[in-house]
């Protein structure tokens, strides 16, 4: 407990952080935990003059071994100490092992103070929890899913949090302002030179995206499999080049786990009603047409927007370019159909995914820096004509909300949403009008993921609201005799039914930073008055 | 059969007329959602016995708090043999539904009853006398036999529904998804329909899942001469509706003849030729229809003038 009492939260942190309001009106602190940060401004405009990271050079002689004996070995050779900073990827998500094994492993060997960077942590990290309250990891420089979250949002954890999208934080590494100590990534398949890729062995998850910007910058890294093959492990994913020592274990994780979420196109007649509206939109915008590139999530509604408009693109005749991000077996399916020319997959949703591959020359991985990272020359999210996107909450300005729930906790991390928003020509929010007896639509959201200057159309089943700045595209919609609607009177139909919702009690306590795609502070999240 | 009701009451379109349980606040609160033609609040078999009276509150408070309504909302009671058919119609019509759906409607004099309640409902809430409407429910092999008399029981009927399950079962036979079974009965109640001037609404499609069998039947029955069907669940709407989609070419032949109706309408006549064929008041009826139908789905914008299509008197 002793090295993070220092900066316990509480009535100080806010007191002491000077505030000042960013351009959609939410307070944001310009330092925080030690850290300086600068308030959101617009979308497009910040691009601070700095040189992308380096790491140092290390020579390696053909008879010196990298198979190291253990994790703990790992942690030594890598020279961790007290107030340094570990990264993991998620691409095991709910089976993850490794983020717990090794925090477990540093609170053995008596660290402290250490900072985690992982590109995700999903709820069955909730095993490091006892590792927070202790002092061994002390903060956060990622977003969470789950119970670490919760328990941050009520007050009864010390772990300042920053939560990024998937760009914004291949960004944060690039731009040197989360500078990686050590990477551990996880490997479902690797020789002992630490060739290492994510299509085969018995954890085998896919895509390796997240993890390649930690391979490229971190000062260490250290590959950990469970599926050591005889050298070359090959097609190469992460290259020798980029590893520094090889970890042997019994297993990264729970595989059944690794694969989990259930993607199935939605049967709720309503979910149905938004995609249907949905595809529609896309094709009353004009982006149905060879060439199309498209990104959706994995969510039933999502999934039933990708259907609608792979049955459209058939009986046009179309041919599209790509599709990328998260990618399912609907996608695969859309590939293997000659629907789309390529994937660019940065993460694996399913199994249909996984084969597809290690099979599909046309299936690509790439690095969540080449997804969609706005500090990297171009990335292919700006290429992109359409995405869906989910949200818990949309406000009149469009604004949108991923990160907290109804009762104001911080329960899931941002994803691609602000960056595919952001590079989209078409950024399109599926989401009912109604959750759990509260409005999607409200004044103002809890928080803001993503601002609505990059959000185009919210699609719910009682009416689409589109942008003011698409008046065109409106006027499209109500000539094909669409249900659309001013976002206002939405917001009036719905909270007709709901009522208001009475408004979440926060305290003072900033809990955890929303960083924009840019690395500028589009919000904070505070603990929730219990 | 244009009786003293407003022109229209019978020609609207009714090709998909969705059941919503009356007793599931979350269905009730997505009627406006859907694009189905109608929708049919059910306080009957949908509803558990012991949420009757839950449901029918339920219903009717929806009814008076919804907004602008864009369909027809009928409520199917309890059949009037039993003892939830008075207190349904008591606490359901003060909030103004279009009409009642009526479950087993095997004689003319049960219709007839209705009929008398629905008239002192209206004058008890002082709405015009013929504001309520009735959609009679053929579920039965007696309902069969007699839904000649039943569809002319009541100027408020509008269509005649055909309940496909509980007519098999009273037959004690299997519905099949062919439907060989159900051949006569359909017949007969189009007939009956049609020889009173009515729509006729088949029974529902059970299997959710199966599309293609939906689509199947829909065919089936349109042919027979159905002008809409029951629906379970408000994913089978699209298919309902394309089948009934009509298609261009009798868009485009339904367009010439009211431009060719008007003019002998302008000529002081009924009757006119059209490329060799005559066009007269069925025609130009069917015609109606088709544009009508066309309208609802967005496929051309036209205004229908009754007087084009029935003549000045």
């Amino acid at each position: 407990m002793d090295a993070s009492s220092g900066n316990r939260g509480g009535e100080g942190s806010a007191s002491d952080a000077p505030m000042v309001k960013n351009s959609l009106g939410r307070m944001v602190p310009t330092l925080w935990k030690g850290k300086s940060y600068e308030p959101y401004r617009d979308p497009w405009s910040r691009a601070p003059a700095v040189d992308r990271g380096t790491r140092p050079l290390v020579r390696r002689n053909p008879w010196e071994s990298k198979v190291l004996k253990s994790l703990r070995e790992a942690i030594e050779r890598c020279d961790l100490r007290d107030g340094m900073t570990i990264s993991t990827h998620h691409h095991l998500r709910n089976g993850d092992r490794l983020l717990n094994l090794l925090v477990q492993e540093c609170e053995a060997m008596g660290l402290k103070n250490l900072t985690v960077a992982s590109s995700s942590v999903h709820p069955v990290n909730a095993e490091i929890i006892p590792c927070i309250r202790n002092g061994t990891i002390t903060r956060c420089e990622t977003g969470v899913n789950g119970l670490i979250g919760e328990l941050a949002s009520k007050g009864e954890l010390d772990f300042p949090i920053v939560v990024r999208s998937h760009g914004g934080r291949a960004r944060s590494i690039l731009a040197g302002d989360v500078p990686v100590d050590a990477a551990f990534i996880a490997a479902p398949c690797c020789d002992e030179t630490g060739n290492l890729n994510g299509a085969q062995g018995p954890s085998a998850c896919g895509s390796l995206g997240y993890a390649h910007t930690d391979a490229r910058y971190a000062r260490k890294v250290v590959a950990v499999t469970d599926h050591l093959v005889p050298y070359p492990a090959s097609p190469v994913s992460i290259s020798q080049s980029d590893v520094d020592f090889v970890v042997p274990i019994d297993s990264l994780g729970d595989s059944q786990k690794i694969v989990s979420t259930t993607t199935r196109v939605t049967r709720d007649p309503a979910g149905l009603l938004i995609a249907k509206h949905a595809a529609e939109v896309i094709e009353a915008a004009g982006l149905l047409r060879n060439g199309f590139s498209f990104q959706t999530g994995s969510g039933g509604t999502s999934l039933a927007v990708a259907e609608n408009v792979r049955n459209r693109m058939r009986e046009l005749g179309i041919k599209g370019s790509f599709g990328c991000g998260g990618i399912t077996g609907y996608f695969v399916d859309m590939l293997e159909e000659g629907l789309f020319h390529t994937l660019f997959d940065v993460q694996c949703f399913d199994l249909k995914a996984v084969q597809s591959f290690g099979r599909n020359i046309m299936h690509r991985e790439i690095s969540a820096d080449l997804y969609a990272n706005p500090f990297n020359r171009g990335c292919v999210v700006n290429q992109l004509d359409c995405v869906i996107l989910g949200a818990t909450e949309v406000d009149l300005d469009f604004n949108v909300n991923v990160n907290t729930e109804s009762n104001g906790y911080l329960l899931h991390n941002t994803g691609g949403h602000c960056d595919t928003a952001a590079g989209a020509r078409l950024a399109i929010v599926v989401a009912p009008s109604i959750r759990g007896r509260l409005p999607i639509i409200r004044d103002s959201v809890t928080t803001v993921t993503t601002p609505g200057e990059t959000v185009d159309v919210i699609v719910t089943e009682r009416g689409i609201a589109v942008a003011p700045r698409h008046q065109e595209l409106a006027k499209e919609l109500a000539r094909r005799r669409l249900p659309v609607k001013e976002i206002r009177q939405l917001h009036e139909e719905t909270t007709a039914l709901t009522g208001k919702p009475r408004p979440i009690p926060f305290t003072d306590n900033i809990i955890a930073l929303i960083e924009y795609r840019d690395g500028s502070i589009i919000d904070v999240v505070r603990q929730v008055q219990e | 059969m244009n009786g003293s009701y407003p022109l229209g009451r019978r020609d609207r379109l009714r090709r998909s007329m969705l059941y919503v349980p009356g007793n599931m606040p979350a269905m009730l609160q997505n009627i406006p959602v859907f694009e189905a033609d109608g929708v049919m609040i059910d306080l009957e078999d949908a509803v558990p016995l012991g949420e009757k009276d839950a449901a029918r509150t339920l219903a009717a408070n929806f009814l008076q708090t919804l907004g602008g309504r864009d369909k027809e909302i009928f409520v199917r009671i309890n059949g009037l043999d039993t003892k939830y058919a008075r207190d349904d119609l008591r606490e359901i019509l003060p909030a103004r539904p279009d009409g009642i759906r009526l479950p087993k409607a095997d004689h003319r004099e049960v219709v007839e009853k209705l009929d008398t309640l629905l008239t002192e409902a209206e004058e008890n809430l002082k709405l015009p006398i013929g504001w309520f409407k009735i959609i009679p429910s053929i579920e039965s092999a007696i309902g069969v036999l007699n839904c000649i008399e039943v569809a002319q029981a009541s100027d408020r009927i509008v269509a005649l529904a055909f309940g496909a399950e509980d007519y098999t079962a009273s037959l004690e036979i299997e519905r099949t998804k062919e439907g060989t079974e159900l051949f006569n009965a359909r017949t007969r109640i189009v007939w009956a329909a049609k020889a009173a001037g009515l729509q006729a609404i088949d029974s529902v499609f059970s299997d959710v899942n199966d599309v293609e069998g939906l689509r199947r039947e829909t065919m089936l029955v349109k042919g027979l001469g159905f002008t809409g069907k029951s629906l379970v669940n408000p994913r089978q709407i699209e298919t309902v509706h394309d089948v009934f989609r009509p298609r261009q070419e009798e868009i485009d032949n339904a367009l010439e003849i009211m431009e060719a109706i008007k003019k002998a309408r302008e000529m002081g006549t009924g009757v006119i030729s059209l490329r060799g064929r005559m066009v007269d008041a069925p025609v130009v009826k069917r015609a109606a229809r088709i544009l009508r139908t066309a309208v609802a789905f967005g496929m051309i914008e036209y205004e229908l003038s009754d007087e084009v299509i029935h003549g000045r008197e």
